[in-house]
């Protein structure tokens, strides 16, 4: 076999991997189907890293076999974490992919196999200064989600100039190299200006902004390994590229809309700085509160529960406990729901996978826009952990940051339950109307511990 | 403008609508899921890796050849891995049951 025909089967063998891929993912569009599609995915990588081990230009084996077994080392601890831990671990992953991106665009520009064009420069600038940016970037998100970097937003005066300077600055080096490409001295001053951009960019956005920054972030590693295609000339590359790409940007779309909010708003906005000030001014108001055994009897007497999770059940891996508490309800004959905010948590889909580990059936878990026209006959909304996405004053009150701003309308329930640590406004400093409404209940305590005490009165603790 | 540049363009912008009709499809209840997958569809430039360090052309394209084989190989594996344990937590009520 010639090493043309080699290289012939070796296409057809990319070309099988890209149908995989694009099977992967319309497998995903059925729950009960959706593993086929990890299956074929699989099947598709295997497929293109067999298919490039074969390629005659692959000369050394002793390295990429030992980081092949660093990679497997790595990844099979990170694809083993615990559901609580999910987003940073995307976060995580991509910040590799997008390093994993730059660094084969850097080492494309200083292997100089041919001599550069302007043109391919102008592709490898661009394609290593959206992965360094995303790498730093998405590095910052990871260590938010962490806690290793607080998650409120940071931010100074004329934070956004800056910024944008930077990025200016990166683009402009870029403009230089390809109108001098000999000038190599540009070149690791424009993937360090880069770096710095992606710190920049992220460092200011609070936890709450997470499902739409990590959407973004998501968004642009696929977008560099596209633009590596193009780079490299490699259509798979370019394929699975744009399918991440466009996933990210469908994903970020989805979460600003249920946030209604803009890209620029949720990159330059600062969410929850101005308004922490104002929020001090309010006057005393009425609040009702409950003991865990009032709510029990509430919840006994009820026949439709809807049960809101937010962020705070997955601070306080009160999960379990509401698996606890929905065999109870369920066993009693009450029909238990759960109520799902696009933005609950702090990535895409975050509460569905949260809930499902806890063995909660998912045609139990319902979206806001399906499940908002039934609060009215609702016994019993109960909120655990979630503040911002029940907000009514998003439906009413002009003035409010979040005004506009789509939300789950268990306000309309007969009782509303809220299971909260104190009267403390939430993460992004906004008051809550809902906590003095008539019908609702304050359960004041830790999310778990106070679910466990519900399901103890309900006669269903273990 | 290259040749490959303008057939690479029509790769990617053909797959970029097929992507869009695609995650449109997706049920919000597996958005999570979804993430990790295409994260391990894109750690796809591990074969660019490989190239490179296969390669071998100098020390430097060596040692960032190995070092994007190991971070894109560990996403490809850890993305796979908690995509499917993910996916295999979503059970219906009526498969519970049976």
């Amino acid at each position: 076999m010639t090493s043309a025909d080699l290289q012939q089967y070796l296409d057809f063998a990319y070309i099988a991997a890209v149908v995989l891929f694009i099977l992967s993912l319309k497998f995903l569009s059925s729950p009960a189907r959706a593993r086929w599609g990890v299956l074929a995915g699989e099947i598709g990588a295997a497929l293109a890293v067999t298919a490039t081990l074969l390629n005659p230009e692959v000369t050394e084996y002793k390295w990429i076999l030992i980081t092949l077994i660093v990679g497997a080392g790595v990844g099979i601890p990170l694809g083993l974490v615990h559901m609580t831990a999910v987003p940073q671990r995307t976060a995580l992953s991509h910040a590799f992919g997008a390093m994993s991106a730059a660094i084969i665009g850097i080492a494309e520009y200083y292997a100089g196999t041919a001599p550069v064009t302007r043109f391919e420069m102008g592709e490898i600038s661009l394609e290593v200064i959206i992965g360094s940016l995303t790498f730093t970037g998405s590095l910052i998100a990871a260590g938010k989600l962490q806690e290793f970097l607080p998650q409120r937003p940071i931010v100074y005066r004329g934070q956004n100039i800056v910024s944008l300077s930077v990025l200016a600055g990166a683009l402009g080096l870029a403009v230089a190299l390809v109108v001098h490409p000999t000038n190599a001295m540009l070149f690791p001053i424009m993937v360090f200006v880069a770096l710095i951009f992606g710190v920049l960019l992220v460092t200011p956005i609070g936890g709450a902004d997470m499902p739409t920054v990590i959407s973004l972030l998501n968004s642009y590693a696929g977008f560099s390994a596209a633009l590596l295609g193009f780079v490299l000339n490699s259509k798979v590359l370019v394929v699975a590229g744009a399918l991440d790409g466009s996933s990210g940007f469908v994903l970020s779309v989805i979460m600003c809309k249920a946030m209604n909010r803009s890209f620029a708003n949720v990159m330059f906005g600062a969410f929850g700085q101005v308004q922490a000030s104002a929020a001090g001014a309010k006057e005393e108001r009425v609040v009702r509160s409950a003991s865990a055994e009032e709510a029990a009897s509430i919840l006994e007497a009820a026949s439709s529960v809807v049960i809101v999770p937010g962020y705070g059940m997955a601070v306080a891996q009160a999960q379990h406990k509401v698996r606890e508490l929905y065999d109870a309800l369920t066993k009693k004959g009450i029909d238990v729901r759960f109520a799902i905010h696009p933005v609950a948590g702090r990535m895409p889909g975050h509460m569905n996978v949260l809930l499902a580990e806890a063995d909660i059936p998912y045609d139990r878990l319902v979206e806001m826009d399906d499940i908002n026209g039934d609060f009215p006959q609702t016994d019993v909304a109960l909120i655990i952990g979630a503040n911002d996405v029940t907000n009514p004053a998003a439906r009413t009150d002009q003035s409010s940051p979040i005004f506009g701003m789509p939300i789950l309308d268990v306000d309309k329930a007969h009782t509303v339950m809220v299971i909260k640590r104190s009267m403390n406004p939430g993460f992004a400093g906004i008051d809550n109307p809902l906590y003095y409404l008539n019908n609702t209940l304050m359960l004041f305590g830790d999310a778990k511990q106070f679910v466990g005490a519900i399901v103890r009165e309900l006669g269903g603790g273990h | 403008m290259p040749a490959d540049f303008i057939s690479n363009l029509y790769v990617f912008i053909l797959a970029g609508f097929v992507g869009f009709e695609l995650i449109k499809r997706v049920s919000p209840l597996l958005h999570t899921p979804l993430m990790s997958l295409t994260n391990a569809l894109d750690a796809i430039v591990v074969v660019a890796a490989i190239i490179i360090a296969g390669r071998h052309e100098t020390r430097l394209t060596l040692i960032l050849g190995a070092i994007a084989v190991a971070a894109s190989f560990s996403n490809m594996v850890g993305g796979f891995l908690i995509t499917d344990r993910m996916l295999r937590m979503f059970k219906s009520g009526r498969s519970k049951q049976s």
